[in-house]
Formats: C-alpha cells, sequence, structure tokens
C-alpha cells in the first residue's frame, strides 16, 4: 500500500494529524449533498417514509392513478443538524405502476438517473469548470419499495429493478409492512433475497471492509429488504408523541423496532453509510457511465494495434478534424464565392460585349445614313449651283434686251452735244 | 475561489465534441431553498464523522517543494517541519558533490504517520537554483517540472478507465528561501516568485533567521512585503481565494504581519530549564527554534501543517491545476510535446 516509499518515524509532534479536521471543516463550509430517489406505485407509502426519515413534513401533494406515464418530481431541501447542512434531493415517481401497458414505465427513471450523470460529465469535460461548486444531483440511493403482498416480487419490480442495478445504489424495502404478519414477512424476505440473487439484482450491500462498521453492516445485510412504516401523524402513547399508526387492534409505531425496520433503515442510510453511498455513486456508478458515454462518443484509451491513446490525443486528434473541417468548408465557401464572382463578372462582360456590338452597328448606321445625306447634299447642292446658273443667265439676257436701246439714245444725245 | 473564466470560440469548439446531453425528463429539478425544521434527532450530523473515518482510511497525499540558493538550511528546515529525516542534506563542506550545472529536481517520498493519519509526503529538492554564475532561466525547469505533474495528473484524469485514487504528485507547496541579507530581495528572487507564484503557491521564508535582530527582522519583513507588493507577486495564500469574511481576516494577519517567516532549522537538541528543544548552539545562547520569541519556526509550522495544509492542496487543485487544465485544453500543443510517452509508445509496440 505505500508504493514501496520508506516509512519514516517522527521524533516529535509535527501537527498534521489534524488534517481530518481541516478537511472536514471545509467540507461543512461547503455543505452537503444527498439525493435520494424513491421508486413506488402509487400509494405505496413514499412520501410518509421519507417525511418520517427527515422527521419533517416535506411540502408534498399527493397523487392520482390516472396519469398517462411515470413522471418524476424532484424537491431540494436544506436540512440543518447542528452545524452540518445537507442539501437534500428527494425524487418520486409519479404514476408508476399504474398504466395499463408498463413495459416502459422503467425508462422515465433510468432517463433522469443518466440525465444526473450526464449533466456531471458535462460539466466535469467542461475547459473552464468550476467542479467543487457544483451542485451535485446525481442519485446517490434509490429506495425501491416492493408491494407488501406477502408473496414474491412483482414482474414490474424485477425488471425495474435490473434496469437500475448498475446505475444506482439500490436499497429494496417493503412499504406499509404493517399488513404482514411476523411469521409472513420472515418468508417474504426470504424468497425477495432468493428472487433477487437468481434474477442477477445486484442490491446495495453495505460495506463491511471497513472494521468500524463491518459487525453492524453485516448483520444489516442480513435484514434486507427492510420493512417499514411510514406515518405523517403522530399518536400520544402514555406520555410521549410518536409517529404512528393507529387502528382498532393497536398502535404501529413506526420509530419501535420491533414493530418494524424503520430504525434500521434510517440508521444504515443516514447515520453509517451516507458517505459511503456517495462516494459508490461517483467512484462506481458515475465512471461507470462515463466510460460508456466517452466510448459511445468514440474515444478510446486503447487504439487498434494495442498502441495507447490518451483520451487527450483523441480530443487533439478530433479538434484538428473539427479544425480541417472548418478549413474545408472555408475553401469551399472561399471557392463558391470566387466562383460566383467569375461568374457575375462573365455575365457582365457578355453585357458589355453587347453594348458594344450594338454601339458599333448603330455608329455604321450612322456613317451610312451620314454618307446618304451627304450625296443628296451634293446633288441638291449642285441643282441649286445649276439653277443659279439659268438665273444668271435668264438675268443676263433680260438685261441685255433693255440695255440696247437706252444705250443708244444716250449715244445720240452725246453726238448732238 | 474562482477561477477566472477565459472566454473563447473554443468553448463551443470542445461542446462540439461532446454531442447534446440526452433530453431530461419533463420535470426539471427546482433547487428550492426550505430550510426545514427538523422535529427530532437524525443523524445528518454523523456524516462528519463517517467522512472523517473515510479520509483516514485513505490516507493523504502532500508534496512540498524547496527553492532557494546552496546553504540557506532547506533541507534541515523541512526535517524540522517533519521532525524526520524526510530530506538528505547536501553535504556542505564535502566538496565531492560538486553543485550541479544547471538545477537538478530531486524528489524523495516517505510515509509518516501521526495519531492514525497517514502521510505519504514526497519533499522535492532544487538543488543548483541560484548558484551559478549565470542563473538566467533558472526557474524554467523548476516550472516545467511543476506543469509535468499537472499533466501527469491531466493524462490520468482524462482516460476513459480512470483508476479510484489518482495518484497526486503536484506540488502542493513551495518554499522559497529569502537570504537574510537584511537589504532587500535580490532579483533572481523576484524574477522566480513572478513566474512562478501563477503555477504554484509559493510561501516565502527568510532563512537563517539567527543573523537578524528583532529590529532587523520587522524591517526586512516589511520591505520583502513591500517589494513583493510593488511587484504584484501573489503568496500563498492568495487574496483573491479566501473564501469568507473568517478566512479573509484570519489570512489578512499572516499575510500582512507574519510573512515572510524567519525561520531557523535545527535537528540537534539541547537540555534549555530542564527540557530538551531544538536548537542551535552558539557561544551566545542556545536558539530555540520552536520559541516564538527567538525565531518564526513555530509560526510556520502551524500555518503550512495545522492550519493550512488541505487548504494549500485544495488551491493546488481547484485553481492552479484547474489553470493549467484549462490552457492545455484551449491551446491545443502549446506546452513542450511529453517525449517520454511516445518512449514508452516505442517499448509498447515491441
Amino acid at each position: 500500500q505505500n508504493d514501496g516509499y520508506r516509512t519514516l518515524s517522527l521524533s516529535g509532534h509535527v501537527g498534521f494529524g489534524s488534517l481530518p479536521d481541516q478537511l472536514v471543516k471545509k467540507s461543512i463550509k461547503q455543505g452537503f449533498c444527498f439525493n435520494i430517489l424513491c421508486v413506488g406505485e402509487t400509494g405505496s407509502g413514499k412520501s410518509a417514509l421519507i417525511n418520517s426519515l427527515f422527521n419533517t413534513n416535506f411540502d408534498d401533494s399527493v397523487s392520482t392513478h390516472f396519469l398517462p406515464s411515470v413522471r418524476l418530481r424532484a424537491q431540494t431541501y436544506e436540512l440543518q443538524e447542528k452545524n452540518v447542512l445537507l442539501k437534500l434531493t428527494v425524487v418520486n415517481t409519479v404514476g408508476f405502476g399504474d398504466q395499463i401497458n408498463r413495459e416502459d414505465s422503467y425508462q422515465p427513471i433510468v432517463d433522469y438517473i443518466d440525465a444526473q450523470f450526464e449533466a456531471y460529465l458535462q460539466e466535469e469535460l467542461k475547459i473552464n469548470r468550476s467542479l467543487f461548486s457544483y451542485h451535485d444531483t446525481r442519485i446517490h440511493v434509490c429506495i425501491y419499495f416492493i408491494s407488501p403482498t406477502g408473496h414474491s416480487l412483482k414482474p414490474l419490480d424485477l425488471l425495474t429493478m435490473k434496469s437500475l442495478d448498475s446505475k444506482v445504489n439500490i436499497i429494496p424495502i417493503i412499504g406499509k409492512a404493517d399488513g404482514i404478519s411476523k411469521t409472513e414477512l420472515q418468508n417474504f424476505k426470504n424468497k425477495i433475497m432468493s428472487e433477487l440473487v437468481s434474477n442477477g439484482v445486484q442490491i446495495y450491500q453495505f460495506p463491511t471492509d471497513d472494521e468500524n462498521v463491518s459487525e453492524i453492516n453485516t448483520i444489516m445485510n442480513g435484514h434486507l429488504p427492510f420493512a417499514v412504516v411510514g406515518s405523517t401523524k403522530e399518536v400520544k402513547i402514555g406520555n410521549k408523541t410518536v409517529r404512528a399508526r393507529q387502528y382498532p387492534w393497536g398502535i404501529v409505531q413506526v420509530e419501535n423496532e420491533n414493530h418494524c425496520d424503520f430504525i434500521k433503515l434510517r440508521e444504515m442510510l443516514i447515520c453509517t453509510n451516507m458517505e459511503d453511498l456517495r462516494e459508490q455513486t461517483h467512484a462506481r456508478h458515475y465512471e461507470l457511465y462515463r466510460r460508456c458515454r466517452l466510448e459511445e462518443m468514440g474515444f478510446r484509451d486503447i487504439a487498434p494495434e494495442n498502441k495507447p491513446v490518451s483520451l487527450q490525443e483523441a480530443y487533439e486528434a478530433k479538434r484538428h478534424e473539427l479544425y480541417l473541417e472548418l478549413q474545408r468548408k472555408e475553401e469551399e465557401m472561399r471557392q463558391q464565392f470566387v466562383r460566383r464572382v467569375k461568374e457575375k463578372e462573365a455575365i457582365l462582360k457578355e453585357a458589355e460585349q453587347q453594348v458594344q456590338t450594338k454601339f458599333e452597328h448603330h455608329m455604321l448606321m450612322h456613317q451610312e445614313v451620314k454618307l446618304q445625306l451627304e450625296k443628296k447634299k451634293k446633288v441638291l447642292q449642285d441643282e441649286i449651283a445649276l439653277f443659279i446658273e439659268k438665273k444668271a443667265n435668264a438675268e443676263l439676257l433680260q438685261s441685255q434686251a433693255s440695255v440696247s436701246t437706252p444705250l443708244v439714245s444716250l449715244k445720240r444725245d452725246k453726238d448732238r452735244k | 475561489p474562482h477561477a477566472g473564466p477565459v472566454e473563447g470560440k473554443n468553448e463551443a469548439a470542445m461542446s462540439e465534441l461532446v454531442p447534446e446531453p440526452r433530453q431530461k425528463p419533463a420535470v426539471p429539478m427546482k433547487p428550492m431553498g426550505i430550510n426545514t425544521n427538523l422535529l427530532g434527532y437524525i443523524g445528518i450530523d454523523t456524516i462528519i464523522e463517517q467522512m472523517r473515518k473515510k479520509t483516514m482510511k485513505t490516507g493523504f497525499d502532500f508534496n512540498i517543494m524547496v527553492v532557494g540558493q546552496s546553504g540557506l538550511g532547506k533541507s534541515t528546515l523541512v526535517n524540522t517541519l517533519f521532525k524526520s529525516q524526510v530530506s538528505r542534506k547536501s553535504s556542505g563542506w564535502n566538496r565531492e558533490e560538486k553543485i550541479p550545472k544547471t538545477v537538478e529536481i530531486k524528489a524523495i517520498g516517505h510515509v509518516i504517520e501521526e495519531g492514525g493519519v497517514k502521510m505519504k509526503l514526497t519533499v522535492i529538492d532544487t538543488p543548483g537554483f541560484g548558484d551559478q554564475i549565470n542563473n538566467e532561466n533558472c526557474w524554467e525547469p523548476i516550472e516545467k517540472y511543476i506543469n509535468e505533474q499537472y499533466e501527469k495528473f491531466l493524462k490520468e484524469e482524462v482516460n476513459i478507465a480512470r483508476k479510484k485514487r489518482i495518484p497526486d504528485t503536484r506540488v502542493h507547496c513551495c518554499l522559497y528561501f529569502i537570504s537574510p541579507t537584511g537589504h532587500s530581495l535580490r532579483p533572481l528572487d523576484l524574477e522566480f516568485m513572478k513566474h512562478l507564484s501563477k503555477v504554484v503557491n509559493i510561501i516565502p521564508v527568510i532563512a537563517k533567521a539567527d543573523t537578524m535582530t528583532l529590529e532587523e527582522k520587522i524591517e526586512f519583513k516589511q520591505r520583502v512585503r513591500k517589494e513583493l507588493e510593488v511587484n504584484g507577486i501573489e503568496f500563498y495564500p492568495q487574496k483573491e481565494f479566501d473564501e469568507d469574511l473568517e478566512d479573509k481576516t484570519e489570512n489578512d494577519k499572516i499575510r500582512q504581519e507574519s510573512m515572510p517567516f524567519a525561520v531557523v532549522g535545527s535537528d540537534k537538541e539541547y537540555q534549555v530549564n530542564g527540557k530538551r528543544v531544538l536548537g542551535r548552539k552558539t557561544p551566545w545562547g542556545i536558539i530555540e527554534v520552536e520559541n516564538l520569541t527567538h525565531c518564526e519556526f513555530a509560526l510556520l509550522r502551524d500555518f503550512v501543517i495545522r492550519t493550512h495544509l488541505q487548504d494549500l492542496k485544495e488551491v493546488t487543485h481547484n485553481i492552479h491545476y484547474e489553470t493549467y487544465r484549462a490552457k492545455r485544453l484551449n491551446d491545443n500543443g502549446g506546452l513542450p510535446p511529453m517525449t517520454v510517452e511516445t518512449e514508452e509508445n516505442h517499448e509498447s509496440n515491441l
């Protein structure tokens, strides 16, 4: 156990014997979490038992038998005893066993338990996480209520417990046990235990490896399943007021060990093994869930060819993968963009070409028309010139005719003179 | 104490690796803070005893590192702290053992037991620190060692099939030995503490304090505290990790008055007033190590071992380790690769 380290003896008082106290002091400051799941048919006495266990009347509404499916209802309470603060969460199954077809009754329960593991795992996998201030909602114990038929386990019980035993610590109890006589009870208990064993259901065993508690735990293991009676009412007996159920033929006292195993349950659950229940949940059930989940996601500790692969390398490989994917997408988008731009460019170019062609065409037309017009103009100008010439000729002729006489008379005049 | 949040798209990338959590069942958890009154004793407080028993069974790990120039009495002090030969003294006058060319990291582990509590104590010595002519970057091997331990832990934590108890080799506490010059801190001291206070809990101590008078001691301590503050060096207990008012008042007193502890170490016992005490014998008197009027060894011991041992571990785990982890998972290889790993791989292939 020392891993090859030499043991040294101390020559004086050092003081680290106070280490457990330092740890405890810190734990008290942080407070404790305890989460109980009660699975049982409607009316099996779940609420009454919890009230009795914690000696309080938790506010709980009565449920009907007519719910369409199984639901889970969780409530958290803060309890304080001396300087210990406990955050107690009680999860009840609502409508369990009421449906006609109960094939899927256990599924919501399994889902709920898994969901709490998942939440913890998510937190644990975060890069920036705060595990020490995380409100732990994982179920530490499942109290399974067996109906006090006196015969054996029901098929639903076996099915449900089998689907839960690898996920949570199960403590089976017989609820409303005040209807069973002592002899019937022992037979019933034996029958239940043998059925559990033969069906391979792993219920929670009170730990026997610590010599402080092994004796009491071994005895208690032999009393399973606990036959309990819970009560929300109190009855006066003598000068004391105790939790009890009053019948015409007598009073069943909850905390009387001759009447039922309630005290045993409370002692085992709270006073002796609460810490172990929490540890088993974390070290065994949660680890199993985590392992399965990570393997589901494709992570391995050992790659093919037996080369050890760390989860971290797998992380980094996945991150690299994602990064490459990202790059690829980016490249794709870029190429698409380039393509689109090219297309647009081509379209525009074509349009430009068309415009150009039209322009040239128009230019040509323009030239042609201009030429024609010039021709016409020339023709017209020629005609004008011709016309002017003619006009000039005509005028000349006219003037010659009128000038010949006056010219003669002028000459005669000149001669006379 | 909370580690500072580091924003980043990397967190989104990280959650892509982890698929959407399965759909929660219809009824979500509603924490109602009903302070319910108990009508009788139930036994909830027994969980303290259950927890105490459990921790005593599993035992504790504690890893303490000592850093300082040779000859400052590091080994003697650690041996005095733990009242046994947990650290092998380097032979001072024996020149057979040369001063190492670079800083070496030597970790020695022992198991000690007291009051039913088993502790696996590892003392990490750093011979060669500050002893070279050129001491540039001599803190690097130390920082590397500290980060290697975080890396080791991270690798274990990140395995699919994990050990029930991950072996903890992370350095919980680093005692930094200041030379009792009486003047001020040396540049090397400041450089070391500046770099390392971000990755490990540093407790500065003034070594061989028997060379200072009471007044000199008080002045020197004040000056050192001032210099540390001016340089932004947060030594343990760090202000930002005080959990509540009670912690703050307690730690304030230690930070502002007692630290750095001026200590004297010794493994020899002398008879003083009919009692056998640990001390150093000088011509002018016997210095009693555990006498508070002579030196502050007892304060250091109580601080490190009797009151803050668990807290040292928790700050290491919840703050320094988490900072390393976050950085590591964000950076994707910002740190030097672990060449040891590949060697192991080759061996396993063979």
